[in-house]
């Protein structure tokens, strides 16, 4: 056997190792009542934000502080608290990705993505209804 | 109906060229292809002829549909859904060509363009090799032609015309029930082109990016060619300036993304592992590789099949990040994603066309590509070069599965996985050892020679730029450090190794440009590649692992409001008007803010920064940018300080006058007794007891004094309690008071006259803005600009070898002729 088949066979041990070691570290979108089985494991909770409770955040007290509440599609809500800015259109936003963990039954988001009516994908839609107001 | 005031036109002759450009591919492909295959060299010249001219009227074509296109969006024709989308009236003139490739309509035409030039340098070139490497190329338009040509066959439709009218694309709408509906408000602008889009970055990174992906199809091109043809090994040197050019480029266009990314978007950064950024540096990394078995095959004929295999890869790669990154299958997992057209199956078809075959005729042909049976020797110049083009495969193979096993799995399974909690991490912690090892033979692996090299000449060489290294990476461990210590001491010992061998490609490649090539720098495009990657290396080692959160919330006093505060990265720090805040060694204060742009969409916030110990004060203007296209928001703009070994970079999270709203609320008077009640937006607040003289943690009143405090509860809706406690006193025989503001309800209370009946006068403010403030993130990049400065000088050595290489190929050429003769 040649040496660069040799190394070559050791490259992909690794590679393979290294994929293995990925795998591992992957993580699950979670509703809220499937992220609440999995107290203190990180998720990607999909949810929306509950307009109906309030968005707490007062920059002057504490610019990293947050709190808020989301639903998700179940209908099954939780407490989120979130150490960073209000992102801008928070209130807006029809669809919250956070990444985070369930900790005593609130849930600490780390980061969290945003979907805005009309960001993206959606704007040709959001562009026929420009064309429609008058 | 006839509509009025359309200028139809320049649609139509657009699609004509658009038609012509497809069409034309089609015969130059055809035409190609047969002189390619031909015997008779008459019969071959024939068809040549035919192929050349088909070539250039389908690169005519692709610019007159652009220069249409283009003076489409400048006319302002706002009929045409293109312009009506992607820009407006007060756009400036320098961004309409970024109009142009915001859509992906316009990106594809970019790509096609960049074909169309690239074959003709390739036809004025001419050889042997014109025919079959036209052949491919010319396969390539017919592809990208189809992306734009928008034909419809009932639901089904292929490609997406940029001529496209607003009323054909919204033909439902019951505005084009109008013949007038052009003097209609709505259509005399249009959407405007995204704000993130208006840099000048962005006009220059997408045509640079797009000659980088389309030159890859050059060194593709010759190797189907080579395995057509039979000529297995005869095409690897005219195809070695290609395929530099196209490394060279396409790194430049993935870095000026990069610098983009770190001017105008706020992840902090200029990197961040992306699928789209992953999409382009995957093929980036394959080509080098394939660069490095080209050089080892011209000069030993080892390597040849790997080189196949790398270049067929470089190419179809190009066509996976097509696929995957606009094709919407990343969804959430992108902050890029173009707007998904509909166009999946199109796309997954272009990929397929040419990986399958590609890959079928390379297996086909396998057992006949020439390879030589004895193997390298360990001390050659090309066994190490071949091991750092198999590290490089290696690690654009992890990222390729990093970044595409998530939605593919998911799409598959039905499951739902998701990236892992640090991603950044789990790309870092792998290609930091990538970094190592490919530092490390970049820097050692010139030092050996081709075939074979003795032992005793290779350390004498190798000997000064290694004593050199270590102390520079000695030095710099005292001086500076790396500070990265979060992913514990392991991860941190692997980035001072990737320091040490990135030093180390630098110092060795320097010194090989005399010590290897005694000066002669024509040739050292190599070696200045290899240094200014090595630099890059640096560059990124030294500003990602120092980088450091200046706008740590060091106030203290705010962080009661949350306990677990403290186990949190607090990198916001909150600036009131005019109030100077301690920012680790600056004091910062926000002065104002105000509109500057044209337009009044862009909100710059002056924020002055001064040495504690005053011996330096700057000024930041983070701005906030008014999202265009019917978006709702902002988008957050950062400002940099910079300075020849350091940037201060910041951008604004969180800004009170966001929505823009004028503070016009007045104060509202109640009269109110002792347990009185008042009502607010917010739920209501009562009067517990007036205190005379108060003396507590707010106030020190003494018994002297003619003071009353009124101690009021607040209670919100949502039932939280908050003590507010206005104050009336008199001071030089005049009645005053303090207010006292309750910010987290955003309303004030002033205890303002004392009334007969045992009543007192409170006024009540609610506003949604107190005080004029804003949060701030402010981050500290050392050395960014070794980066920056890493980058260029590889683009320079790639360009230095292109032309060192292409020079070198026509003199052997002309020597051949003259042994010929």
């Amino acid at each position: 056997m040649k040496k660069t088949h040799i190394i070559i066979l050791i490259f992909i041990a690794l590679a393979i190792a290294v994929l293995i070691s990925f795998m591992g570290d992957l993580t699950t979108y979670d509703t809220v009542a499937s992220a609440r089985q999995k107290e203190g494991k990180f998720v990607h909770l999909i949810a929306k934000l509950d307009k109906s409770q309030p968005v707490n955040y007062d920059p002057i007290k504490n610019p990293n502080y947050m709190q808020f509440t989301a639903v998700d599609t179940l209908g099954h809500s939780t407490l989120v608290i979130y150490h960073n800015a209000k992102p801008t259109d928070f209130e807006k936003s029809e669809r919250l990705v956070l990444k985070g963990s369930m900790k005593d039954g609130k849930f600490e988001c780390k980061e969290m993505l945003m979907k805005c009516p009309s960001k993206y994908k959606d704007d040709v839609n959001a562009n026929r209804n420009n064309l429609s107001a008058n | 109906m006839n509509y009025i005031g359309e200028h139809l036109l320049p649609g139509q002759l657009g699609h004509f060229f658009i038609v012509l450009a497809f069409v034309s591919s089609l015969v130059a492909t055809f035409a190609f292809s047969k002189a390619a295959n031909s015997v008779d060299p008459a019969d071959e010249k024939r068809w040549k002829r035919l192929a050349r001219i088909s070539f250039g009227i389908d690169f005519l074509s692709v610019f007159f549909v652009f220069g249409t296109l283009y003076y489409i969006i400048s006319a302002h024709y706002f009929e045409y859904f293109y312009a009506w989308n992607h820009s407006n009236r007060s756009l400036d003139t320098s961004y309409l060509l970024s109009c142009i490739w915001e859509g992906q309509e316009g990106s594809f035409l970019l790509w096609t363009m960049w074909h169309g030039v690239i074959g003709m340098l390739i036809m004025a070139r001419g050889s042997k090799w014109e025919a079959p490497v036209m052949a491919v190329i010319s396969f390539a338009q017919i592809c990208l032609a189809t992306m734009i040509i928008g034909l419809y066959f009932g639901d089904v439709f292929i490609g997406s015309n940029p001529f496209l009218l607003v009323r054909e694309k919204f033909a439902d709408a019951p505005v084009f029930a109008r013949p007038d509906y052009l003097s209609l408000a709505q259509m005399q602008d249009g959407q405007g082109l995204n704000q993130l889009l208006q840099n000048y970055w962005m006009v220059i990174h997408p045509p640079i990016l797009f000659l980088g992906f389309a030159s890859t199809i050059v060194p593709f091109a010759f190797a189907i060619a080579g395995l057509w043809k039979k000529d297995f090994g005869g095409w690897t040197r005219q195809a070695l300036p290609w395929s530099l050019f196209s490394a060279g480029i396409l790194g430049l266009g993935i870095m000026m993304g990069a610098a983009w990314a770190y001017e105008s978007l706020t992840f902090g950064g200029y990197w961040a592992w992306d699928p789209v950024e992953n999409a382009s540096l995957v093929p980036w990394l394959v080509l080098v590789a394939g660069i490095h078995t080209q050089l080892i095959f011209n000069a030993t004929g080892h390597s040849l099949r790997a080189t196949y295999v790398f270049f067929i890869l470089g190419f179809s790669l190009v066509l996976y990040s097509t696929f995957l990154t606009r094709s919407g299958v990343l969804g959430d997992s992108s902050v890029h994603a173009f707007t998904d057209l509909g166009m999946n199956t199109q796309l997954l078809i272009f990929m397929l066309i040419f990986v399958l075959p590609a890959f079928a005729l390379y297996a086909s042909r396998f057992k006949f590509i020439p390879h030589i049976k004895k193997e390298e020797e360990t001390s050659s110049r090309e066994f190490w070069m071949f091991i750092g083009a198999l590290v490089l495969f290696l690690s654009a193979a992890v990222i390729t599965w990093q970044t595409s096993f998530n939605p593919i799995y998911n799409k598959i399974t039905g499951q739902s996985t998701a990236a892992p909690e640090d991603v950044e991490f789990s790309f870092n912690k792998i290609q930091v050892f990538v970094a190592i090892v490919i530092a490390l033979l970049t820097a050692v692996t010139q030092y050996l020679k081709y075939k074979k090299s003795t032992k005793e000449q290779w350390i004498k060489k190798i000997l000064v730029p290694t004593v050199i290294t270590a102390a520079i990476t000695v030095t710099f461990f005292v001086v500076s450090g790396l500070e990265y210590d979060k992913k514990g001491p392991g991860f941190q010992a692997a980035i001072y190794l990737a320091f040490f061998a990135s030093v180390y490609a630098v110092v060795a490649n320097a010194a090989y440009i005399w010590a290897g090539l005694q000066g002669k720098l024509k040739a050292a495009g190599a070696s200045i590649a290899h240094v200014g990657f090595g630099l890059s290396l640096v560059g990124i080692l030294i500003s990602a692992s120092n980088r450091k959160v200046l706008s740590h919330n060091t106030t203290g006093i705010n962080l009661k409001f949350d306990e677990r505060s403290k186990e949190k990265p607090l990198e916001n720090l909150t600036l009131i008007k005019g109030l100077a805040t301690d920012m680790g060694a600056y004091w910062a204060t926000y002065q104002n803010s105000d509109s500057t742009s044209k337009s009044g969409t862009i909100s710059y916030y002056r924020v002055d920064m001064m040495k504690k110990d005053s011996s330096e004060s700057f000024t930041l203007y983070p701005n906030l940018i008014r999202n265009t296209k019917g978006q709702e928001g902002f988008s957050n703009n950062p400002d940099s300080r910079h300075y020849w070994n350091r940037d201060i970079f910041s951008y604004i999270t969180y800004a009170d006058n966001m929505d823009n709203r004028e503070d016009t609320t007045q104060f509202v008077n109640h009269s109110l007794k002792v347990n009185d009640t008042v009502y607010y937006s917010n739920g209501f607040f009562i009067l517990n007891k007036v205190v005379p003289n108060p003396s507590n943690d707010k106030y020190q009143f003494s018994p002297t004094d003619t003071a009353l405090m009124a101690d009021i509860t607040v209670f919100s809706k949502e039932g939280t309690q908050y003590a507010a406690r206005p104050v009336f006193y008199v001071k030089d025989n005049e009645a005053r008071y303090m207010l006292d503001t309750v910010f987290a309800q955003n309303i004030a209370l002033g205890f303002s006259r004392v009334l007969e009946n045992q009543q007192i006068e409170l006024q009540v403010k609610e506003s949604s803005r107190m005080v004029p403030f804003i949060s701030l993130k402010v981050y500290e990049f050392p050395h960014i600009n070794i980066l920056w400065i890493g980058i260029i000088l590889m683009t320079v050595g790639f360009g230095m070898s292109v032309v060192y290489r292409s020079r070198q190929g026509r003199l052997k050429a002309i020597n051949k002729q003259k042994q010929a003769a």
